[in-house]
């Protein structure tokens, strides 16, 4: 595995192992997380883990102390990353826990169901079942709070993104590329719409935020549009507009 | 102690320097756009410097004392009055109860900053006061200010209400923040060149640094739409999600540039062909949609000075304000 470093700018920087969706590299991923929450240095603020990368954002002026052997901050935080990509053990069944999600992928859940169809030339039945067929990784958190990136989905429904946005509703499940996902709360998004879930996947006041952590794993089970309803959680009155 | 809403200006919302530590749950920093005005801001008024604050865009709110309190205006001149009476900014000032705090009219700069001495109430979220729109959480209920809302402020530790002579409705105190050095050549902004840099073509690279860029009026605390020369990269990039940070300038596919700013993802799939330097933050925040602006480049240690300037000049002005209000006070 190799590891390219960079700056983000003055007080982040990036440790990246390529840009590819792959198992192994994303549990590497985790292990440099883990380890540099264990060794932290003053100034470290956050960690951003991707699906191939590690990001932190740091306070230059905390970092920076007195007999700092490096010539600049990111060169002390380079060897910081460094040492952690080096240090660290991929642990196999880390926070491996399956997650079994249900949705609805009938009527208004499913709204770019019959494009994805008319586009890809399967029918409505058979996207179901491929995307029912997966047990998918939670490749990461990202792109809003508690946004699931899940991958990867069979090769026959990879499809591109919505040139534009469209509003979409809390808990709608969509696919872009290699990915699923499902969108914890209403806002603009550019995947394609196959089905929607009615749990909530975030929750401000909740200990734990975000129901899904990186590394976890996701299964999904279908439900009819009527138990959709009989148990949808976050009601549409509620979402923001 | 508290103020009340009279009336909502556009974009009235509490923050503070940010949430940080969330980012797993995709949860970004938000805070102030303008982190070193709402620090004067709070440093005027002898707050710690992380003490939340109210941030406001042009039309600002219309405010109502209900207690005298001890204030800081900052950042973007929206010529702030109260009871009609101008107030100037960057100075710590003494305001009677009852009296009413506008913006009437807008002179420069984009975002302003309200500080109250003892700092004030607020939801705290995940550390952070600073207000998240999109999952409303943290500051006045995570949502702007509407009318009639009414902010409670925390105990005064300094007596000043004794500086307000007679009839008067404020007092300036007599000193100002000197800001210059920060606010120097408005619209050019320093940028350390990103990862994807490489990628672009060399006629792109030299438009990047040589072109005048707009900002877009669809610009808003998420980040800043540009508008300027189309940028190419040499051959197509499919990228994946990794991170990105405020100031962070991505390629768009239409070859337009954007530049995130503090309500960012903490995640991002475009091209990043560079990332403004934390000292030039504050400037570019100040800037306005229709606003010009020119990049230059600058290497990492070059910045990290910059950055380390700004925060020793911070600490001087926390401690000469500090020792000042003392010395009138007592």
């Amino acid at each position: 595995m190799s590891y390219k470093i960079y700056p983000l700018g003055d007080a982040a920087a990036c440790i990246d192992l390529g840009n590819i969706i792959d198992e192994s590299i994303n549990k590497k991923v985790i292990a440099i997380r883990n380890r540099l929450e264990r060794f932290s240095f003053d100034g470290l603020k956050d960690i951003i883990v991707a699906y191939s990368s590690v990001s932190v954002y740091y306070d230059p002026i905390l970092v920076k102390k007195p007999g700092l052997q490096q010539a600049t901050v990111f060169d002390f935080v380079r060897s910081k990353l460094e040492d952690a990509f080096h240090q660290s053990l991929i642990e196999e069944h880390g926070n491996s826990d399956i997650f079994k999600i249900p949705v609805c992928y009938s009527g208004a859940c499913g709204i770019d169901m019959a494009f994805l169809s008319k586009v890809k030339k399967i029918s409505k039945e058979e996207i179901i079942q491929l995307h029912l067929s997966k047990i998918y990784r939670v490749y990461m958190i990202g792109f809003l709070p508690g946004f699931s990136y899940l991958g990867k989905i069979d090769e026959k429904l990879e499809i591109a993104r919505k040139p534009k946005p469209i509003q979409v509703p809390a808990g709608s499940v969509g696919i872009a590329g290699k990915q699923t996902g499902i969108y914890p709360i209403a806002c603009p998004g550019g995947w394609q719409i196959i089905g929607r879930t009615p749990l909530k996947f975030f929750d401000p006041g909740a200990v734990m935020p975000s129901r899904l952590n990186i590394g976890n794993y996701v299964q999904f089970y279908e439900i009819s549009e009527e138990e959709f309803n009989d148990c949808l959680v976050v009601k549409d009155t509620e979402t923001k507009h | 102690m508290s103020l009340s809403i009279i009336k909502p200006g556009l974009l009235d919302t509490i923050q503070d320097m940010g949430r940080f530590g969330f980012s797993h749950w995709g949860i970004n920093p938000g805070g102030a756009m303008d982190r070193y005005a709402a620090q004067v801001a709070n440093m005027l008024v002898c707050n710690d410097a992380h003490e939340a604050v109210i941030e406001m865009h042009f039309p600002g709110a219309q405010i109502l004392f209900n207690q005298n309190a001890l204030i800081a205006i900052t950042g973007a001149d929206f010529s702030p009055t109260i009871n009609d009476e101008k107030v100037p900014l960057w100075q710590p000032v003494v305001v009677r109860k009852n009296t009413v705090l506008q913006f009437p009219k807008l002179i420069s700069g984009s975002v302003c900053y309200l500080s109250i001495h003892g700092g004030i109430c607020a939801n705290e979220w995940l550390k952070s006061y600073a207000t998240n729109l999109k999952v409303s959480a943290g500051g006045l209920s995570g949502r702007p200010f509407k009318k009639n809302d009414e902010i409670f402020f925390k105990e005064n530790s300094i007596y000043y209400a004794g500086l307000l002579k007679e009839d008067n409705n404020l007092h300036v105190l007599p000193w100002r923040a000197d800001v210059q050095k920060t606010y120097k050549f408005p619209h050019e902004i320093s940028v350390i060149k990103g990862n994807e840099w490489d990628q672009m073509t060399g006629n792109s690279q030299f438009d990047f640094i040589e072109n005048n860029y707009i900002i877009h009026p669809s610009s808003d605390r998420m980040g800043y739409q540009l508008r300027g020369s189309t940028l190419q990269l040499s051959s197509q990039l499919e990228m994946i999600s990794s991170g990105v940070n405020f100031g962070t300038i991505q390629l768009l596919p239409d070859g337009q540039l954007v530049v995130l700013m503090a309500d960012h993802q903490t995640t991002g799939g475009y091209p990043r062909v560079g990332h403004v330097i934390s000292a030039h933050l504050p400037k570019l925040a100040q800037l306005r949609p229709s606003d010009c602006m020119k990049f230059r480049l600058a290497d990492i240690g070059h910045a990290e000075n910059l950055l380390m300037e700004q925060q020793r000049d911070l600490q001087v002005l926390a401690r000469a304000c500090y020792d000042r209000l003392k010395a009138t006070v007592c």
